[in-house]
C-alpha cells in the first residue's frame, strides 16, 4: 500500500491542462498549405502520393485521402506542398477536407467545424460513444483508447466510450469498412437509439485510404446515413480527436 | 536434392528452387521437423494450369532457411500434415482457403478469412447443463473485431472458438497489385507493429534489389524496432492491470506509454513510425541532440517502469489474478509452433534478432532473464524483463550511431528489382516471428506477397490457454497473448 502511494507521489500531475493549446512537435504532419506560385507544374507529386490525395490540376489536396506520409511535400522540389504541425484537422463537413492553394491553417480552423446546433438541448453536457472497427489496422483504435488514458483524459469534459451501443449517442467508425464487417456495423449503428451522430475517425474510414482499392471492401452503409464528424489522420492524434468533438459541442 | 538452403534476406532464383514430386515434399517436410525445423511459410502461387506450393521451414540452430516446392493440379487433394504436426494447422487451413488444395484428414478445416456468419460451422458440444456464449465481432471496448464462442459448464470453459476473418481487406492482393513501392501499405499491415511489418518489407524488397543500406540508417531501424517494443510492452502492463482492475498500474503505464511514443514522434513526426522506413533507408535522422533527447526520455521511461512493475509484481492482489492462470506448457508451445515473447515465456528459446540475425543484432545480446512458466505471470513479467533488455540495446545503438556521421540516410531505390526470385525476410517484432516473402514475375514484378503475422501461429495459444479457465479469466488470458486481428486476417 505504502509503495502504491509512493508510486503515485512519484507520477505527479500528468494530464495536459489545456488540449485546445497543446502544440504538437515541429516534425509532427498536420494541417497542410498549398502554394500554388511556388508549383512549377512537374507533376512529381501526384504519381508519389499512395493514396490519390493530391490532384494537380486543380492544385489540391484532400484531407479525406492523405495518410500525411509527406511523400508529396518531398517530391516537390519548389516547396509548394507544406505540412504545419497543426492538429485541429476535424471537419464537419466532407468538401471542407480538400485544401486549395491559399488556404491558410486559420482559414482551414475556422471554417472546417461547425458547431451542431440543439446539440446541447440534445445530450445535455456530454457524450457517450460507441466505436466499432471495420478493417482497420489498429493504430485508429489505439489513438482513440489513448484518448481516455491519463494524458488525455477525455472524460473530464463529458465524453466517453461505452460498451453498449444501446447506450451511446453517436457511433465511431474507424477502418476502411470491408465486406465482412459491412453487416455487423450496419447492426450497430442501427442499436443506437435516435438521435445519434456518426463520426468518421481515420483516412480509412473517411475514403478507404490506403486500402481503397482493395476488392473486398464494401461503403456503401456509409451513403445510408449522414456523416456529423470527419477526424483525418492516419491514424489520428488524440488532441485532433478530442478538440474536434469538443468544437463539435460547443 | 530436396530442399534449397537460404538465409534470412538472401534470395533464391525460383528456377533454384527444388520441385518435388508433392508425396515426396510432404514427407521431407514432416521428416525435417521431426529434427528442430519449424514452418515460416507455406503458400501457394498460381500457375497456368496448376498451383504451386512453397514451404520454408527455419532450421534456427543454424540460421538457416530451407526451401522447397511442389505442383498440385487445381482442385487436388493430398494428406493434411496436421495431424503429425499441430503446427502446420492454420498454414494448410489458409492454403486450402486461398487455392482449393483441400488437406483431407483436417481436423479444423474451417475458413479463416472468407467465412459467414451464416453457416460458419462451430463445433458443438451436448449436455442439459452446458451454455455457449457468444461473444462479438463487435466488443465491449475499443478493440478489432472477432467473434468468439465459449462452451461453458457453469464458470468454467470446456471449449473456446475463434472465428476471424472480420479485419480482411485483401492486403497481400493489394501489395501485387498496385504495383509500386508501397511502404504505406507495409506499416498499415498491423498499425501496433508499424516498424516491424515496415522492416520485413523493406529488408524483402532491398535483398531482391541488391541494396545495402547504410549503417546510419540501419541503426535507426533498429532503434526503432526496439522502441516500439518498449512501448507495447509497456502499454500491454497498463492494459493488463486494467483487466485486472489494478488501476494505479493502468494509469501509470498508460503515461510512461505516452512518453515512449512521444519520442517517436519527436524523430518521426508519427507516434507509431509512420513514414520512417522507405525501401533504401530511412527518412529522418536522428543527430545528436535528439539522440540525447531519445536516451533522456528512455532513462525516465524505464525508471517509471521499474518503480511501477515492482510494485505491481509485489502486490499480492495482482499475483493472485496471474499466476497459474492460462498456462501454456513448453510441449504444447512446440507442437502448436508457437513464437516471439508467448513461446519465450513458456520456455522455448526462440528470437528472431538472435537466431536468423541481419544488421547491428548480430553483435547485440537480446537474450534477457524471464520467468517461463507459461502461464500469464510469465507472459506478463516477460514484457518488463524485455523493456529492460531493448532499453539496453537503444542505449548501445545510440553509442554506435555517432560513429556513423557521415553516412547517408536513404540511398536511391533503383526498380532493379530482381525477376523470378524468391526473399524471405524475418523480423522479430514485439509480439514475434514477422515473415514476408515476396516472389517477382519475369519482368521484376511481384507475382506474389506472404505475409505472416506472429499471430498467425499464435492465436490457437489462446484457445488452449482458456480451456479449463474460469470465463472470468478470458479477458485476462487474451490480454496475456495480445494478438492482432488485422494481422491474422490481413
Amino acid at each position: 500500500m505504502l509503495n502504491t502511494l509512493i508510486l503515485r507521489c512519484f507520477q505527479g500531475k500528468q494530464f495536459i491542462e489545456e488540449p485546445e493549446n497543446a502544440v504538437l512537435g515541429k516534425k509532427f504532419r498536420g494541417i497542410p498549405v498549398l502554394n500554388s506560385d511556388k508549383c512549377d507544374k512537374c507533376n512529381k507529386c501526384v504519381p508519389v502520393c499512395p493514396t490519390k490525395a493530391i490532384d494537380s490540376e486543380p492544385f489540391q489536396l484532400d484531407l479525406g485521402k492523405c495518410i500525411f506520409c509527406g511523400d508529396c511535400g518531398r517530391a516537390c522540389s519548389g516547396g509548394a506542398i507544406r505540412f504545419t504541425n497543426d492538429h485541429k484537422l476535424a471537419a464537419t463537413k466532407r468538401q471542407h477536407l480538400i485544401i486549395k492553394p491559399g488556404t491558410t491553417v486559420d482559414d482551414y480552423k475556422n471554417n472546417s467545424i461547425k458547431t451542431k446546433e440543439n446539440i446541447h438541448k440534445i445530450f445535455g453536457r456530454s457524450l457517450r460513444l460507441r466505436q466499432v472497427s471495420a478493417g482497420g489496422c489498429n493504430g485508429c483504435e489505439m489513438e482513440l483508447n489513448a484518448c481516455s488514458n491519463a494524458n488525455f483524459d477525455m472524460g473530464r469534459y463529458g465524453i466517453e466510450f461505452v460498451a453498449s451501443a444501446r447506450h451511446a449517442d453517436g457511433i465511431v467508425i474507424t477502418g476502411p469498412i470491408n465486406k465482412n464487417m459491412a453487416a455487423a456495423l450496419e447492426d450497430t449503428i442501427k442499436s443506437v437509439p435516435e438521435p445519434k451522430i456518426i463520426i468518421l475517425v481515420g483516412t480509412c474510414a473517411i475514403s478507404g485510404g490506403i486500402f481503397q482499392d482493395s476488392d473486398v471492401l464494401n461503403r456503401i452503409i456509409l451513403e445510408k446515413y449522414k456523416i456529423d464528424t470527419y477526424i483525418p489522420g492516419c491514424p489520428p492524434h488524440p488532441l485532433t480527436f478530442i478538440n474536434g468533438i469538443r468544437r463539435y459541442l460547443a | 536434392m530436396n530442399w534449397i538452403k537460404t538465409k534470412n534476406n538472401k534470395p533464391l532464383k525460383i528456377s533454384d528452387i527444388p520441385l518435388l514430386q508433392s508425396d515426396v515434399l510432404l514427407s521431407e517436410t514432416v521428416k525435417e521437423c521431426k529434427i528442430n525445423k519449424r514452418p515460416v511459410g507455406f503458400f501457394g502461387t498460381e500457375e497456368e494450369q496448376s498451383i504451386r506450393l512453397f514451404i520454408l521451414l527455419a532450421d534456427d540452430l543454424n540460421s538457416d532457411i530451407l526451401v522447397s516446392s511442389c505442383v498440385f493440379t487445381k482442385g487436388a487433394k493430398y494428406p493434411s500434415l496436421t495431424c503429425k504436426m499441430p503446427s502446420f494447422h492454420m498454414f494448410e487451413r489458409e492454403f486450402y482457403e486461398q487455392y482449393g488444395i483441400e488437406p483431407t484428414g483436417h481436423p479444423w478445416l474451417k475458413p479463416i478469412r472468407l467465412g459467414t456468419d451464416k453457416d460458419y460451422p462451430f463445433f458443438k458440444m451436448d449436455g442439459e447443463e452446458l451454455h455457449e456464449v457468444a461473444v462479438g465481432p463487435v466488443h465491449a471496448g475499443i478493440i478489432e473485431p472477432g467473434h468468439f464462442r465459449f462452451i461453458c459448464h457453469g464458470e468454467k470453459i470446456y471449449h473456446l472458438e475463434l472465428k476471424h476473418g472480420y479485419q480482411h481487406k485483401g492486403v497481400e492482393a493489394l501489395f501485387v497489385d498496385s504495383g509500386r513501392l508501397n511502404n504505406c501499405l507495409a506499416e498499415s499491415i498491423a498499425g501496433d507493429t508499424v516498424i516491424g511489418h515496415s522492416i520485413a518489407y523493406s529488408n524483402a524488397i532491398e535483398s531482391l534489389s541488391g541494396i545495402q543500406i547504410t549503417q546510419k540508417a540501419e541503426i535507426i531501424r533498429e532503434i526503432a524496432l526496439e522502441l516500439e517494443r518498449i512501448a507495447v510492452h509497456i502499454g500491454d502492463l497498463g492494459a493488463i492491470s486494467g483487466d485486472i482492475a489494478y488501476q494505479m498500474g493502468n494509469a501509470v503505464f498508460g503515461v510512461t506509454r505516452t512518453l515512449i511514443i512521444n519520442a517517436m514522434l519527436d524523430i518521426c513526426g508519427n507516434r507509431f513510425g509512420r513514414g520512417l522506413i522507405r525501401v533504401g533507408g530511412v527518412l529522418f535522422d536522428i543527430d545528436d541532440s535528439l539522440a540525447e533527447r531519445v536516451k533522456a526520455t528512455l532513462d525516465r521511461a524505464v525508471a517509471d517502469t521499474e518503480r511501477a512493475a515492482k510494485t505491481m509484481f509485489s502486490t499480492s492482489s495482482v499475483l493472485l489474478r496471474l499466476e497459474r492462470t492460462g498456462i501454456i506448457k513448453k510441449e504444447k508451445a512446440v507442437d502448436l509452433g508457437l513464437v516471439g515473447m508467448t513461446a519465450r515465456s513458456s520456455g522455448i528459446d526462440l528470437d528472431i534478432r538472435k537466431d536468423h540475425p541481419y544488421g547491428n543484432y548480430k553483435n547485440l545480446a537480446v537474450k534477457c532473464d524471464h520467468p517461463s512458466g507459461g502461464d500469464v505471470f510469465a507472459r506478463t513479467y516477460i514484457r518488463y524483463a524485455e523493456i529492460k533488455r531493448s532499453a539496453k540495446i537503444v542505449y548501445a545503438l545510440l553509442e554506435i550511431l555517432k560513429n556513423t556521421k557521415g553516412d547517408k540516410i536513404i540511398l536511391e531505390s533503383s526498380n532493379n528489382i530482381a525477376s523470378d526470385s524468391l526473399a524471405v525476410s524475418m523480423v522479430e517484432g514485439w509480439r514475434g516471428e514477422i515473415a514476408h516473402a515476396a516472389i517477382t514475375d519475369n519482368n521484376g514484378k511481384l507475382k506474389r506477397y506472404k505475409i505472416k503475422d506472429p499471430s498467425f501461429n499464435n492465436w490457437i495459444a489462446l484457445v488452449i490457454a482458456a480451456r479449463g479457465a474460469g470465463i472470468s479469466d478470458f479477458p485476462l488470458c487474451n490480454k496475456s497473448f495480445d494478438l492482432s486481428y488485422c494481422g491474422n486476417d490481413l
